[in-house]
C-alpha cells in the first residue's frame, strides 16, 4: 500500500518537471537568501563584538552560511535533474542519483529546520552574552590608558547615545561602578578621600553618571550629578523626574535589536523550508512516476507516483533490515561453510571440526547441494 | 558645411541603432539626475531648522526639474530614432527637432549652471547657517515657548551628529543664556551676583551643554567651569582639545554640503556629456536621413553635417529669421502704400 498515491499522465509529468526545474531556481535564489542573511547576522553580532562576554553564538549564522551555500548547491543540481527529466531517455542518466539526492535532501531539510529553530534558542544565550559583556565594559569605562580597553569608553558612550539607553539595566547601575579613573580624582581634597574610605573596596562612587545617558527630550539642562539629591538642584524631584536621563536599560535595547533581526531571519529560514520541502516532494513524485514508467516500458503511458512504495512502517523495516545486513556484508558465515544454498538450522552448538557440520546429517545435505 | 561626415545606409542604421541605446542611457542618467536632487533637497529640509533662507534650495530644485525634462527629452530622441530609417515616419518629427535642439541645448546649460551655483552659492549658505544657529543657540533655553520648544533637541541632536559646539566654536555658548529662568533659583547668592553681573540680566556661565561633549575624550566630561583651571583636577583649559568637540556646527556644516555638492560632481559632469553626445548623434542622424529621403536612391550615400552654412552665416540667418518674426507681429505701414501703389498702377492703364 503506497503512502499518498497520485496518477500521472505523461502531460502531468513533463509539467512537473518544468515547474520543478523553476522552483529548483528559485530555490538556489532562497539558499542564496539564506546566506547573505547568515552574514548579516554574523555582521551585525561582531558590530557590538566588545558589548559581548566570550558566548558561543557565533554558531547561529555559521550554520545559516553553510547552509545556504549548501542548499544552492543542492538546488542547482536539483533543478539540472528536473530539467532533464522531461525526457525518458536522459533520466536514466539520473536514475541511480535520484533517490540518494532525495535522501540527502530530506536530511538537508532537517538542517534547515535545526537552523531555524536555533535562531530562536539564541535568544537566551544572547541576553545572558549582553549581561556579562555590558558589566565588564562599564567596568572597564573608567580605564582609558589600558590598552586592550582604552576605547570602551567610547563604545559604551556612542552606544547610549545610539540606543537612547542607560547602564545595564538602568541609570542606577552607574552608581555602583567607578567610573570616573583615579587620574582625575584629587586625592588631597578631603571630599574625595571621604568617598573613597565610605567603602570596602575603597572605589569612588557618586550618584552621577555619564553625560551620554543624558536625555535629548528632556526640557532643561541635564543633571547628571547629584541625581539622588533633590535640593542639589533647583525645582527637581528625583523621583518623578523621568526626561532627564533615559530610563531604558541597554541591555534591554541591545535585546529589543537584535531580537527583531533575529525573530525576521527566524521566520525567513522557516518559510525557506517549507518551500524546500514542498520542492522536495514534487522530485519524490516525478522520480517515483518515471521509474513506473520505465518498469511498464511505454513511455508515453500513464504511471503511479507516490511518497513510500509500501507502508511507512514497512518501509522503516525494510531499511532498518538492510541497515543491520550491511554490517554482516564481511563477516564469514561459518555455520553453512559460506555456502548460501544450504539451510542448516543449528540445533546445538557443539563443535564439529574445522566444517561445523553435523555428521548425521551429512547425506541431507548433499542431497541438496545436487 | 560644418564638420561634414559620409554615411553609408549601414552607417546611418548603426548610428540610429547607437543613438537609441544611447538616449535610453540619457532617459535612465535624467532619473538619476532627478533622484540626486531629491536627495540633496531632503537633506537640506532635515536641517532646514537652522538655516535662515532657503536661497541653497535653488541647486537641488535645478536638479530635480532637469532630471525630469531630461527624461521626457531622451525619450522624444529615442522615439525619433525608431521612427528615423522609416521613410514614411520621419518627417513628421521635422517640426518638432528644432524644438528638440533647443530644449536640450537648454538642459545642458542648467546642468553647467547647477555645478557653477553649488560653488557660488557656498556663502549664501554660511551666511543663512550662521544666523540660523545663532539663532537655534538663543532659543536653546525656551522648551516652553511653542513655535521654539524643538530648538533644545535640534540643536543637541546637531551637536551630537555632526560632532561639533556652538557656531564658531564651543565660546559661543558663554554668551548666551541657555539654562532657562524656570531652573534657576533666584534665591541663590551665586545666581543673583551673576545675573546683576552683565547688562541684559542674562545668567551667563562659562559652560556649555551635554550635547558638546567628546565621546572620544579618555576623561568623563567636563561641561562647567570650563575657563577655571582650579575647579577640576589636572585641568588645563588652553591645551585641553578632546574634552569637548573642537569645531563649530556651521563649519560641520558647511564642509558636510560641500562634500555632498563636490561628489555629486562627477556624475552631473559625465550625465552633461552624454547629453551633448546624443544631441550631436541626433544633429548628425537628421541631416543623413533627410538628405538621404532627398537622393534618387534612399539607400545611397548621404552627406551629415552639425550645421549647413559655416557658424557665422548661421547666426546671420538665425538672426534675419528672428527680425522677421518680431517684425510680423508689428503693423507694417509700408504694406498699405504698395497696395495704393498697386491700385494706382491699375487705373491707369486701364483708361
Amino acid at each position: 500500500m503506497a503512502v499518498l498515491r497520485v496518477k500521472f499522465t505523461k502531460t502531468r509529468r513533463d509539467k512537473l518537471a518544468q515547474v520543478l526545474w523553476i522552483l529548483n531556481w528559485i530555490s538556489v535564489a532562497t539558499g542564496a537568501i539564506l546566506f547573505s542573511l547568515g552574514l548579516f547576522l554574523k555582521v551585525e553580532l561582531n558590530k557590538r563584538g566588545e558589548l559581548m562576554a566570550e558566548k558561543d553564538i557565533q554558531y547561529v549564522p555559521n550554520m545559516l552560511i553553510a547552509v545556504g551555500l549548501i542548499a544552492c548547491a543542492i538546488n542547482f543540481l536539483g533543478g539540472k535533474i528536473c530539467y532533464d527529466c522531461v525526457d525518458t531517455t536522459k533520466f536514466l542518466r539520473w536514475k541511480l542519483i535520484m533517490l540518494p539526492y532525495i535522501i540527502c535532501t530530506f536530511f538537508f531539510t532537517f538542517c534547515v529546520l535545526v537552523g531555524a529553530l536555533m535562531c530562536y534558542s539564541m535568544r537566551g544565550e544572547l541576553e545572558e552574552s549582553l549581561n556579562l559583556g555590558l558589566t565588564e565594559a562599564m567596568r572597564f569605562y573608567k580605564d582609558t590608558d589600558t590598552p586592550g580597553r582604552c576605547f570602551l569608553k567610547r563604545t559604551v558612550d556612542m552606544l547610549q547615545i545610539e540606543f537612547q539607553c542607560c547602564g545595564n539595566n538602568g541609570y542606577k547601575d552607574w552608581f555602583q561602578i567607578q567610573w570616573i579613573s583615579n587620574r582625575y580624582l584629587d586625592m588631597s581634597q578631603k571630599e574625595v578621600v571621604d568617598r573613597l574610605r565610605s567603602n570596602v573596596e575603597g572605589k569612588y562612587l557618586i550618584d552621577g553618571v555619564p553625560f551620554s545617558c543624558c536625555n535629548i527630550n528632556s526640557p532643561r539642562p541635564c543633571i547628571q550629578q547629584q541625581i539622588t539629591n533633590n535640593s542639589a538642584h533647583f525645582n527637581y524631584e528625583h523621583q518623578t523626574e523621568e526626561l532627564n536621563l533615559w530610563m531604558k536599560g541597554c541591555r534591554q535595547a541591545l535585546l529589543e535589536h537584535y531580537n527583531y533581526i533575529i525573530q525576521s531571519i527566524g521566520l525567513a529560514v522557516l518559510i525557506t523550508w517549507l518551500f524546500e520541502l514542498s520542492v522536495l516532494t514534487g522530485v519524490r513524485y516525478l522520480q517515483t512516476s518515471l521509474e513506473n514508467v520505465l518498469r511498464q516500458g511505454d513511455p508515453n503511458s500513464e504511471s503511479d507516483g507516490w511518497l513510500l512504495e509500501n507502508s511507512f512502517m514497512e518501509t522503516a523495516r525494510t531499511n532498518l533490515h538492510i541497515i543491520k545486513t550491511l554490517g554482516k556484508n564481511n563477516q564469514i558465515d561459518t555455520s553453512n561453510n559460506g555456502d548460501p544454498n544450504i539451510n542448516v538450522p543449528s540445533t546445538s552448538k557443539a563443535h564439529y571440526g574445522p566444517d561445523n557440520m553435523p555428521p548425521k546429517k551429512t547425506s541431507e545435505a548433499e542431497l541438496t547441494f545436487l | 558645411m560644418l564638420l561634414k561626415m559620409n554615411f553609408t545606409q549601414q552607417r546611418r542604421v548603426r548610428l540610429a541603432q547607437g543613438l537609441w541605446l544611447m538616449s535610453w542611457l540619457a532617459v535612465m542618467c535624467g532619473a538619476f539626475i532627478f533622484c540626486l536632487g531629491v536627495y540633496l533637497k531632503t537633506e537640506l529640509l532635515r536641517r532646514n531648522e537652522v538655516m535662515e533662507n532657503t536661497e541653497i534650495h535653488v541647486v537641488p530644485n535645478i536638479l530635480m526639474m532637469v532630471g525630469l525634462a531630461s527624461i521626457g527629452t531622451n525619450w522624444v530622441a529615442s522615439r525619433v530614432c525608431q521612427d528615423s530609417l522609416d521613410a514614411t515616419r520621419f518627417p513628421r518629427w521635422k517640426v518638432l527637432l528644432l524644438a528638440w535642439f533647443a530644449v536640450a541645448a537648454l538642459l545642458c546649460c542648467l546642468l553647467i549652471a547647477v555645478v557653477v551655483l553649488s560653488y557660488a552659492l557656498q556663502g549664501r549658505l554660511e551666511e543663512s547657517l550662521k544666523v540660523g544657529l545663532r539663532n537655534g543657540i538663543r532659543f536653546y533655553k525656551d522648551t516652553d515657548v511653542p513655535g521654539r520648544c524643538f530648538q533644545k533637541e535640534t540643536i543637541d541632536r546637531l551637536q551630537m551628529e555632526f560632532r561639533c559646539c556652538g557656531n564658531s566654536n564651543f565660546r559661543d555658548w558663554f554668551e548666551v543664556q541657555w539654562v532657562s529662568n524656570r531652573y534657576l533659583d533666584f534665591t541663590s547668592k551665586d545666581v543673583k551676583d551673576r545675573i546683576r553681573s552683565n547688562v541684559d540680566g542674562r545668567y551667563l556661565l562659562d559652560a556649555v551643554p551635554f550635547s558638546c561633549c567628546n565621546p572620544a575624550s579618555p576623561r568623563p566630561c567636563l561641561q562647567y567651569h570650563l575657563t577655571d583651571n582650579s575647579a577640576h583636577y589636572n585641568y588645563d583649559f588652553q591645551s585641553e582639545e578632546l574634552n569637548l568637540h573642537s569645531r563649530g556646527c556651521r563649519q560641520a556644516l558647511i564642509d558636510y554640503y560641500m562634500g555632498l555638492m563636490n561628489s555629486t560632481g562627477p556624475g552631473v559632469l559625465s550625465v552633461i556629456l552624454i547629453q551633448m553626445t546624443v544631441l550631436v548623434s541626433l544633429r548628425y542622424l537628421q541631416t543623413a536621413v533627410e538628405g538621404a529621403m532627398a537622393l534618387e536612391d534612399p539607400e545611397g550615400e548621404s552627406v551629415g553635417y552639425l550645421l549647413e552654412k559655416g557658424v557665422k552665416e548661421t547666426i546671420e540667418d538665425v538672426k534675419i529669421n528672428v527680425m522677421t518674426m518680431l517684425k510680423l507681429a508689428q503693423v507694417d505701414p509700408a504694406e498699405a502704400s504698395p497696395d495704393g501703389e498697386k491700385a494706382a498702377d491699375a487705373t491707369p492703364p486701364a483708361s
